[in-house]
């Protein structure tokens, strides 16, 4: 357990002077606030926003850090050395995993300040576990590729499908009946009911099949690559 | 402390190290010689655990290397070449980290900053260091631990004189707290100056073992005496007692320039063993 700790401490300080994770973890609650306070448009849904940016956040920024932590700690070396040092494999992606579940979690937290104050636990429910599916497909894809060149080029389609989905959804249907089997969408349309009461059973079934799916692909590629 | 006996080991059909037996004591320093693609950082990776040999044993601590428990990992310290740090982390925080895992002091990654030479450079981003800087980095991030076993995978490779100077002495100093020092290097240089104990490496065999000035005198064919002259002139005269009376001549009319016994060096005995130097790589080889 002090291991994982070791990790997260380490991710924190390197975020820190790492502009690149760094600006995915902050662009998207910023834009919430500054969209939701300067602009107005008539007949805008009601804190529209925040659940469009959301969903993209929930889509983009842990995936696309996830990979890319994994990938380059890969590329340098660095991981091995940790290895070396009896840090476990499950110790080093639960410190990731957790750490930028935490750090998702904070700007989503930032993100609800829009939201009415009974609707923030629905929202940061909800949005807890499309980080959780996002960061197993982002940890899948950093396993798998042996460098950050090989892991960007992966995560840049997966990225975009699922975060981008959902909001081209709106204006096609051809697209939104492909968007439906996304965890992203699903949690688009949850996120537009916003009340536990007006979850719809085949939003779980989506978003559980989903989570499914990531963690079968996770072990798939655990098992074939390691963490070397 | 590192026992090793009949380990083979083969990458896609190619016997990359055939039976290698080794028994290295503690507080010694053991050298692994051989030119790039030997197959050095295969053993050093089979003996610290990376790599699984296809057959043979490897016991450190007098326990199989895979048995080993995290305590014993502790006291194992291992530098390979290719080991990378935090680049935009400074030098202190990349050592904190391994602290952290280690159970180590925060007040020892400043002293063994200072031990080699980083103190000024401590919060430096370690992208911003020097190839030296940076290998002196990655042997603090060992030595911080105190380790019982070292593995030094070729530690000075690319360095300047200076900081392979440096790093030299570091790496006696840890012999003198008791420490063993397995390396790895194809400078025979280094080896002579460090080791107790060589191994020259070839194709995967070691085709030689002994410590290194006995090695050297072992292969000592011609048993000459070189003497370069004060007036530029080289002789050679035999080295027995027959040639004594001619070189107290030369010495006492300080004729002497130099005078060298002629036992070859840990490189030339690598040469005359297998045709290669030490410093061949195996794009050179095979040209």
């Amino acid at each position: 357990m002090r291991n994982i700790g070791v990790i997260i401490k380490k991710q924190i300080k390197d975020t820190l002077k790492n502009k690149t994770v760094l600006i995915q973890f902050v662009m998207f609650p910023v834009l919430t606030l500054i969209f939701e306070h300067a602009v107005s448009i008539p007949d805008m849904p009601e804190l529209f926003f925040t659940k469009l940016f959301s969903v993209m956040y929930m889509g983009m920024a842990p995936l696309t850090s996830v990979a890319a932590i994994i990938s380059e700690e890969k590329e340098k070396n660095t991981l091995r050395v940790l290895m070396m040092a009896n840090v476990k494999p499950w110790e080093y992606l639960a410190g990731i995993g957790i750490y930028v579940w935490m750090i998702c979690m904070a700007g989503a937290g930032i993100m609800s300040t829009s939201l009415p104050a009974a609707d923030i636990p629905f929202f940061l429910g909800v949005l807890s576990c499309g980080f959780f599916i996002s960061i197993v497909i982002g940890a899948c894809v950093g396993i798998f590729a042996p460098n950050q060149m090989v892991s960007t080029s992966i995560v840049m389609p997966v990225m975009l499908i699922f975060s981008f989905a959902p909001m081209l959804a709106m204006f096609n249907d051809k697209i939104s009946m492909a968007a439906k089997f996304f965890y992203t969408q699903q949690i688009r349309l949850l996120l537009d009911n916003m009340t536990f009461a007006g979850i719809k059973p085949e939003s779980i079934a989506v978003v559980a099949v989903n989570s499914v799916l990531a963690v079968f692909l996770f072990f798939v590629a655990f098992k074939r690559k390691g963490l070397e | 402390m590192i026992f090793a006996s009949g380990i083979y080991k083969s990458f896609a059909g190619r016997n990359v190290i055939s039976g290698i037996d080794l028994d290295i004591g503690p507080g010694s320093i053991f050298g692994l010689l051989g030119p790039s693609g030997a197959g050095k950082t295969t053993l050093i990776k089979v003996i610290t655990g990376q790599l699984v040999p296809d057959s043979g044993d490897v016991k450190v601590f007098g326990r199989n290397v895979s048995g080993l428990t995290g305590e014993d990992r502790k006291k194992i310290g291992i530098m390979m070449d290719d080991h990378g740090v935090y680049g935009r982390m400074s030098c202190a925080d990349n050592l904190k980290i391994f602290a952290d895992i280690y159970g180590v002091p925060y007040h020892e990654v400043f002293r063994t900053l200072k031990d080699v030479g980083l103190e000024k450079d401590a919060g430096k981003p370690a992208m911003k260091l020097s190839k030296g800087m940076r290998a002196r980095l990655q042997l603090a991030r060992v030595l911080m631990i105190s380790p019982q076993i070292l593995f030094l995978d070729e530690p000075t490779s690319g360095l300047d004189p200076m900081t392979m100077k440096y790093i030299h002495k570091l790496i006696l100093e840890q012999k003198e707290k008791g420490c063993t020092v397995f390396l790895t290097t194809h400078n025979m240089e280094e080896a002579a100056a460090l080791c107790d104990e060589v191994a020259l490496l070839n194709e995967g065999k070691i085709v030689e073992r002994g410590a290194p000035g006995q090695v050297c005198r072992k292969y000592n064919h011609s048993k000459k005496i070189r003497i370069h002259l004060t007036t530029g002139e080289d002789i050679e005269l035999a080295h027995d007692e027959g040639s004594a009376g001619k070189i107290m001549e030369l010495m006492s009319e300080g004729c002497v320039e130099t005078i060298h016994s002629s036992e070859p060096t840990l490189e030339t005995v690598f040469l005359e063993l297998t045709g290669r130097k030490l410093d061949c790589t195996e794009e050179m080889l095979y040209a």
